[in-house]
Order: structure tokens, then sequence, then C-alpha cells
């Protein structure tokens, strides 16, 4: 039998406020355990929480960002359970009313096809803190400075059926919330985490199977293996005539394999009831206006942009956009060289391929647009060879050097295109190779296009790889056909 | 001294005739001698208190200051004092000190006043009869042959008021906590519109239904305090940015022409004779000052104690659940593990009332419940409150009991949850409702004191303190001070 795989993606981001959602406490990951948690997170007897503005601005940016209603009037409930990270014992969320109603995500595919991924909602609420279960010798410790950190969650419809698209979707959540600025989309630090809800059916059926979830994946690398292990599993599991029991599952990344937290049987009843401690939120007109004018340019506008105004096509531009780093990268580099196409290439090729190589950010990094433009500006306007703008990319990207026509100079990179000395080359050279000079004139031109390599060769030898090789060409040309 | 009202202590201290720190160690003698027998203070504030008393009276020397600064007074132990025990009347935080003060209690101390100590109270405030404390039962100094209850929850703060152990005192009233004991005691107590006082550092029981307020010998008393309690504070989203008026310049607004309600279902069958007698006389005094009386409907009334036993143990359920023996607070011995932990912590740490009422809450709260309870009840609440809207297109405020009796006996309802409930029956609407509402003395039933209750519209607390206030004038319940040996007066 065939099947089809379901997912549904609910997806945790942290909202890059500088204070909590409900206290003023700091947000800054990774400081000492427990500095960053005032009274109101260590829910001390008698502390009220406050909201945060910003948190609803930021949310309210998300929504409109997946051209979402944004709803004037949310409301805040509690959510029941008890845990040693969760100080209140229970967590501020939202249930009936979310900030953030249905929306639309587009997803780009590896077979150039788009696909729209439909957004149930998003609602605010506070993260907890974190047990830390080694070094205390039969105990735990409790680390309260990620509590009350906001959060918006995300909860995508059943609309994918690969691990690939459920990819692709977690890519562009993170496109768009790191393009709005309103996270910084650490993933290993867990300002982005995606629970996976999978189920199989076989093909053509219209009903759901039964669904597990996958908690708590933070790359995107973990999604596509917790996904096509699930698969298998529950494939396997149905075809031997067993069958999927709702459940949470939990993913090694270490070791690549999961297990089952909890059956549903064993699941909260959270009793959620609308936090008496705070008042509906009502939003205006002028707070979403304002939330809009605010708002930075997203990847889809990007992209649009740089096919319409600077002629890159589809795919160039959506891999561009999708980046906001990137994007600007490419568009200062731009500024300075005027070629869009070849600032694209270096961008999309070699520099992409630096930064994965060698694994670092950026912003680490101190290669700027400036830096890339002018090298594609010497490369256009004769000064260097592909090859040797390579080498001058290197430098610049080691940080050894900053000035491009420097290294070109230093490192002996430059052309030559006075053709009154590449000529004198050219008949050196050509004085040498009789016997193929007889054999390329009595070819075909079919033959002969294959023949011209067998005197660049020698050519490029004798200028120290310094000659400019259109320049040699035409010279060639006119010698050998004249 | 000890029957001096705020403004007369605040005169004395001005005019040197006695400094904060005589006055100061006067009640400490007093609560010293007495408080064993009435057991109104959980912790008192000995040496803190007379250095708060030194620095008050260097204030006084230096300058203008405020009416309260030298003034002592008690607060319930449900106000969050900085480096002072606040218990909230259970061994769950009888180890706590928190490192902050409440906003009530930073208004105070900004004032200048003289914290004495923490009153006793029911545990969580879960309770009308104060015998729900960890620390024990506080004791009605009324009582004379047999013990009897001060009322709750904040029936500390009304004994240490009643028997002269603090000039006033701070209490919080979710379904009556403030009116009820104020009743008991023969004080004026109110319970503030929901949102005037701020919630900041109040330990929890019910958010939606808890406010502090003032108790005290009159209404006047009572008006200095709200005067310090009340205003808009940041950290408690629920409070409202309304401007306080000056509550003690309006005291003596004319009540000519007032509309007084008389609802048709606290005047009923069910009502004490002995009760409907205090009420009347009353009504004949307002009626003589130019007041028009009139009856008007209240319909729901009778679905407000269950609807109050939904919604408050509700969110007690979730109030509550912070106390789990992780972070501070009582954890049991020696744990096996974190569900052991739990268990423990909170079977041990809670009183048998608090226990029950997070029982009922998390039922109330649970799936296939809310939609008949939680939600049920939130319902009631809202054409509850419609009653009140409506009575108030034609009356200005609303004349009742506070309690359906005088104080009873200790021990005597302790056997059965719902008859101490229904002591609530006329103070919980105006909690549901969100009003302000006031107890003052208006009579004695077997020579125990007895309280009317004003309820007014919202941020009407002005007019209410106006009323009792004339009411004081030409009547002198409110200064009959419990003479018994358990208070030596």
């Amino acid at each position: 039998m065939k099947w089809e795989t379901v997912i549904g993606l609910e997806v945790h981001v942290q909202l890059a406020t500088k204070s909590k959602i409900f206290s003023g406490s700091s947000t800054t990951f990774g400081a000492e355990p427990n500095t960053q948690a005032n009274a109101v997170d260590l829910a001390l007897p008698g502390t009220l929480p406050v909201p945060n503005e910003q948190a609803f601005r930021y949310a309210t940016m998300f929504g409109l960002a997946i051209d979402a209603k944004i709803n004037r009037r949310s409301v805040f409930e509690r959510k029941n359970y008890f845990y040693p990270d969760l100080p209140k014992g229970y967590q501020t969320t939202q249930l009936d009313a979310p900030i953030v109603g249905s929306g639309i995500v587009q997803i780009q595919l590896s077979n150039g096809r788009t696909k729209d991924i439909r957004i149930h909602h998003a609602h605010l609420e506070e993260d907890a803190g974190k047990s830390l279960h080694e070094d205390y010798h039969g105990m735990s410790g409790i680390d309260l400075n990620r509590a009350g950190t906001p959060l918006i969650e995300i909860v995508s419809e059943p609309d994918m059926h690969t691990a690939e698209e459920a990819v692709e979707f977690a890519k562009a959540l993170h496109s768009i919330v790191t393009s709005l600025g309103i996270c910084d989309g650490q993933m290993s630090q867990g300002s982005m985490r995606f629970d996976v809800n999978i189920s199989v059916r076989p093909e053509g059926s219209d009903t759901l199977g039964t669904r597990t979830e996958t908690k708590n994946l933070n790359s995107f690398r973990f999604m596509e293996r917790a996904i096509a292990l699930e698969v298998e599993r529950q494939i396997d599991l149905i075809e031997d005539g067993g069958r999927v029991i709702q459940e949470t599952r939990l993913y090694d990344g270490e070791k690549d394999t999961a297990r089952s937290m909890r059956s549903k049987e064993e699941a909260n009843d959270y009793r959620y009831f609308p936090c008496p401690d705070l008042l509906p939120v009502v939003l205006d007109d002028s707070f979403i206006d304002a939330a809009r004018a605010a708002m930075p340019e997203l990847p889809k506008d990007r992209k649009n942009r740089f096919i319409d105004n600077l002629g890159l096509n589809d795919y160039d531009a959506g891999i561009l956009a999708a980046s906001a780093e990137l994007s600007a990268l490419f568009e200062s580099a731009n500024k300075v060289a005027d070629n869009a196409k070849l600032c694209a290439n270096w961008v999309i090729g070699e520099l992409s391929a630096r930064l994965n190589s060698d694994n670092v950010n950026l912003e680490d990094k101190g290669f700027t647009g400036d830096m890339l433009g002018l090298l594609v500006l010497r490369i256009k306007d004769g000064t260097v060879s592909s090859s040797g703008a390579r080498r001058v990319f290197d430098i610049l990207w080691e940080g050894e050097h900053a000035d491009v026509d420097a290294i070109i100079e230093t490192q002996g990179l430059k052309q030559v295109s006075d053709t009154g000395a590449l000529e004198a080359i050219v008949d050196e050279v050509l004085a040498s190779m009789t016997a193929q000079i007889t054999q390329y004139r009595e070819a075909d031109d079919k033959k002969r296009k294959k023949l011209m390599g067998g005197f660049m060769g020698p050519l490029m030898k004798a200028s120290k790889g310094q000659g400019n090789p259109k320049l040699f060409n035409e010279i060639l040309q006119k010698k050998l056909n004249g | 001294m000890f029957e001096k009202s705020i403004k007369e202590l605040a005169e004395g201290l001005r005019q040197g005739e006695f400094s904060s720190q005589e006055l100061t160690k006067a009640y400490l003698d007093r609560i010293d001698q007495y408080n064993g027998n009435l057991n109104a203070y959980i912790t008192v504030a000995h040496e803190q208190a007379l250095a708060d008393a030194r620095a008050a009276d260097e204030k006084i020397a230096a300058g203008p200051a405020n009416i309260w600064t030298g003034i002592p007074f008690a607060h319930k132990d449900i106000f969050c004092t900085e480096g002072l025990l606040t218990s909230c009347g259970s061994k769950m935080l009888s180890n706590f000190v928190p490192p902050y003060d409440a906003t009530v209690a930073t208004n105070f101390k900004q004032a200048g006043a003289v914290c004495l100590g923490k009153a006793n109270m029911d545990e969580f405030a879960m309770g009308g009869s104060n015998e729900n404390s960890f620390y024990g039962p506080a004791i009605n100094p009324w009582s004379t042959d047999t013990s009897l209850v001060p009322g709750g929850s904040s029936g500390g703060s009304a004994v240490a008021v009643a028997a002269r152990l603090a000039p006033a005192a701070t209490g919080t009233d979710t379904g009556g906590s403030i009116r009820q004991p104020a009743a008991f005691c023969g004080l004026t107590g109110l319970k503030p519109t929901y949102g005037r006082v701020s919630r900041y550092g109040m330990v929890a029981f019910a958010s939606s239904l808890d406010q502090g307020g003032p108790m005290a010998r009159s209404a006047e008393d009572a008006a200095a305090m709200l005067q310090v309690m009340a205003g808009y504070d940041a950290k408690d989203s629920t409070s409202v940015k309304q401007a306080v008026p000056n509550y003690s310049m309006h005291l003596n607004q004319d009540l000519k022409g007032l509309r007084i309600g008389l609802p048709v279902e606290y005047f009923n069958k069910h009502l004490n004779a002995a009760m409907q007698k205090v009420l009347e006389d009353a009504i004949k005094l307002f009626e003589a000052r130019g007041a028009v009386c009139k009856e008007i409907s209240l319909p729901h009334t009778e679905l407000a104690v269950p609807a109050y036993y939904v919604i408050a143990p509700a969110e007690a359920s979730a109030n509550l659940s912070r106390f789990d023996g992780v972070r501070y607070g009582y954890r049991c011995d020696d744990p096996q593990d974190l569900m052991d932990m739990y268990m423990r912590s909170r079977s041990e740490g809670f009183g048998t009332e608090v226990k029950r009422r997070i029982m009922v809450g998390a039922y109330a709260l649970s799936a296939g419940y809310y939609d008949a309870y939680y939600r049920k009840a939130q319902q009631v609440r809202r054409l509850i409150k419609n009653d009140f809207m409506t009575a108030f297109e034609t009356v200005d405020v609303i004349l009742g009991p506070t309690t359906p009796s005088p104080a009873f006996g200790l021990g005597e309802k302790g056997d059965d949850p719902v008859q101490m409930y229904l002591e609530d029956i006329y103070t919980i609407s105006a909690n549901l409702a969100g009003l302000p509402a006031l107890s003052a003395p208006a009579g004695t039933i077997d020579g125990l004191p007895v309280g009317m209750q004003l309820i007014g519209n919202y941020f009407d607390e002005a007019r209410l303190l106006a009323i009792a206030h004339q009411f004081q004038a030409e009547t002198n319940w409110h200064t009959q001070a419990p003479k018994t040996e358990l208070t030596g007066l």
C-alpha cells in the first residue's frame, strides 16, 4: 500500500524583547542561573504580571507578515500543571482569543514550485524556566532566567506531506521572524523550537490517521531526521498489524533515535481559565497601524523587488530574499558593482559555501558588501580574472586584508590588458607552434574551436596567468584566421 | 489615648502631647498584655515599630508631615512586608520573609505610619471565623462567658482595632472578609471598588474578587486609611487609573435627597427580627436627615453564594499552585522524589479548608465540568452585576444587613462548611459585582455589635464614608468598646 504523510507544526518563537512578557527582568541568553529572575518570575506570593507592550507589537508584526487577522481583543488564560521550572504552577497563555488569527506562509520547494501553508493561529505566552538534571547528585537544579520570556506559538494546519515541506516551512518562518527582527533566530539557544505532529494514512484516504507529536526540535536537520524516523515507524507499525497511539515523543539528535514521552491517557487536564490578573488586551487601529509602519521589508516583498527591479531570476531572488543578512550584503555589493546577477552568484555561491563550511555567522566576520561589490567591479572591468577573484575573496574572507585593489596588486593578480604587450606574447608563442597552426588552419569550424584551447594554455603560462583571456582570444583569432 | 481618632492622634503628635515613640510603646505594651488572650497578632514588630516611631518623631519635629506620620497601625498578615514574616495564616508560609513590600505597605511606609505587627487571619483568607488560622483563632474581644469568633478572614485585624491593640488595621475582602469581622467586632470596615486599591504584594486568594481596605473605629478613620491605600498602581494591571478624591473632605456632604435602596431579597422572612429592628432604626435616622428610602429588587441574590463558591475556589486552585515546596515556603522533610515532595509539602502545609477549596476549584475547572460550573458561575456573576446596575438607576446606595446574626461561638459552625459559607450571604454580591461596600456598627443584639451594610456604585467610596460618618455623628454604637476581661478596658 502507498502511504501519505500528514504533518502539522507548532512553532515556539522567543520574541527579542529586552524584558520579559510580564516582568521587567532581562531576557538575555546565557547569564548565570537565576540572575535574571525577579520576584514576579519567581512567583513570590502577591506578585502580579504586567504585560510588555513590545511583545504585543512583535506578535502583531508577525500576524501582519502572514496576512493574518489581528484580533483586537485577546485574552490570557492560565494553563495549570505542576513542574519545578514552572514557578506559578500555571503557564500564562492564550487559548480561545489568540492575538493572531489564521494566515498564510508560502514555501519554495526544490522542484521550483511554491506552496501555501495555512496558519491556524498564533498566540502569545510565557516560556518556562529550565530544569538542570546534571551536577546535583540525585537532585535537580532550577534556572528561572528563561521563565517569562515572551513566546509566540505558531500553529499550522496539517498542510505538509513531506519532511522537505515541513523543513521549508520552518525555514520560511525563520526567515520571516528574523527579517522582522522580532526573534534572533538562534535555534541552538532555543530561540525557535519546533513540535511536529505526524500521522500517516493510505493514499487517497480523506480521514486523518492517529497523530503523534515530536517535541522540541531545535534544528532543521533534526526535524528532517525526526520526521523520517517517525513516518517510517508509523508505517512499519501499521503494516505489521499494529496501531499508532496518540503520544508525545522525544527525538534525540545525538543518537538519532526517538522515544515515547507520554501517552494521551497520561496527558494533563490543564484546567484552562481566563487569567484574572490580566484584563483582556484591546489593540486599537493606531497600535496596529504603527506596528505595520515599523515593519521592515518582508522576504516575499524583497523577492519580488529583486525580480522586478534587479532582474534576478525567481530562484536566485528567493534564496537571497529569505535571508535578511544575505539580502543586505547583496544589495550593498550591487550598489558598488551595479551587476546584480554577478553579485547574486557570488553571494549564493562562494559566500554561502564559506558560511556553511566554516559554520560561522556573517556578523562575526569582517566581510562587507562593499568588499564584494568592489571585487565584482574588478571582475567586470577586467582587472582580475574569475580565478584571481576567488583568491582575492579568500584573503578578504580570512580577514588578512580588506582592500581589494591592494590585494590584487600585491598578489600579482592584475590582468594584463595592454593589447601591444599581449600581441608580443602571442607572436612569441605562435612562433614555436607552427605545426599546430597548420593543423588549425586545415581544420573545419567545429574542430577549430576545440583547437583554440591548445593555444590558450601556453599563452596564459607565458603571461604568468596575468593575460586577459578575452583579449588573448581576440588577438589569437585575428592572427590565426588573418 | 486608646480612644483617640487618627486625626486626634495626629494632632496630639504635632502638639507634643505625646511622641510617636510613647504612643507606639503604649500600644506595644497593651499588645504584650492582651494579645495572649486575643491572639490578634501573629507577629509583633517591637523593634522595627519603635525604630519607625523614632524616625517619625524626627520627621514631625522637622516640619510638616503626613497625617499618618508616627501613627501606629496593624497589617493583616496577607500584605507582604519586607523583612517581616508574612505567613498569610498558613503553615505553608510560616517561614516566608518577603524581600519586598506590598504596594499598600509601601504607601503606609511613605506616609510615615508605624506598623505594629501582622494580624491573624484565616489561612489564605479562606474563612469567616478566623478559626482556619495555622496560628489558632483570634478571639472576639466582646466574648464574655463563652469564646466568640471575631469573624474572618480579617479576624485578627478586627480584634486588634476593637480591643485597642491598634488604632486601625488593614484588611482584605474577597467575599466579606473586611465587613463581616467589622460587624462582629463593632468596627467600620470598607471594601473598596475592585481596582481602587493595588493588589500587588497582597497574597492572592481569588484575584478577581480580592480587594484591600480599611478597618477602623469610625468612618472618619476609615477615610484617612483609604486615602493612603487607594490609587492606581502600575504593578497591578487590574488597578484603575482614576483620581482619588479627598475622602475626609467629603465626609459631611449633604445627605438630603439621598436615595437609599432596600432590597426585598434582604428584608424578607429570613431576616432575623432583631436585625430588622436595628436596620429600621438606622433607616429612620436617615429619613430624618432627608434621605428617601425605596424598595428595590436584586433578583439574583440567592445565586450569589453558589456562584461565589465556584469562582473563588477556581481562582484559588491556580493561585495556590505556586506553593509547591520548590522555591520558598514549607517543604516536607526528606522527600523521596518530585511527586512525593509536591504531595507531602502541600498536604502538610495547607489546612483543611484551603485543601477543600483547592479541590472544589480544580474540579469546577476540569474537563467536562467547566461549562456546568465555572462558565455558569461567570454568567450568574454578570446577572448579579446587572441587578446592581439596574438598581443604581433609581437609587444612590443600597442598605441592608452585613451578617445574618451577631458573632457566633468558637467551634459552633466548624463542622459544617456550608453553614459557614451562608454567613457571607449579604456580603458576597458586592465582590462579584466589584462594587464598594461598607459595614458600620448600627446596634447590638444580646449585647453584641451588629453592622449595617451600605453598597455603593463604582468608585462611590466617598459617599459611603459620608453616610456612615453622619450616622456616627448621631449615634454612639461605633464608640462602644468591648469592656471585657479579655481587653482590660
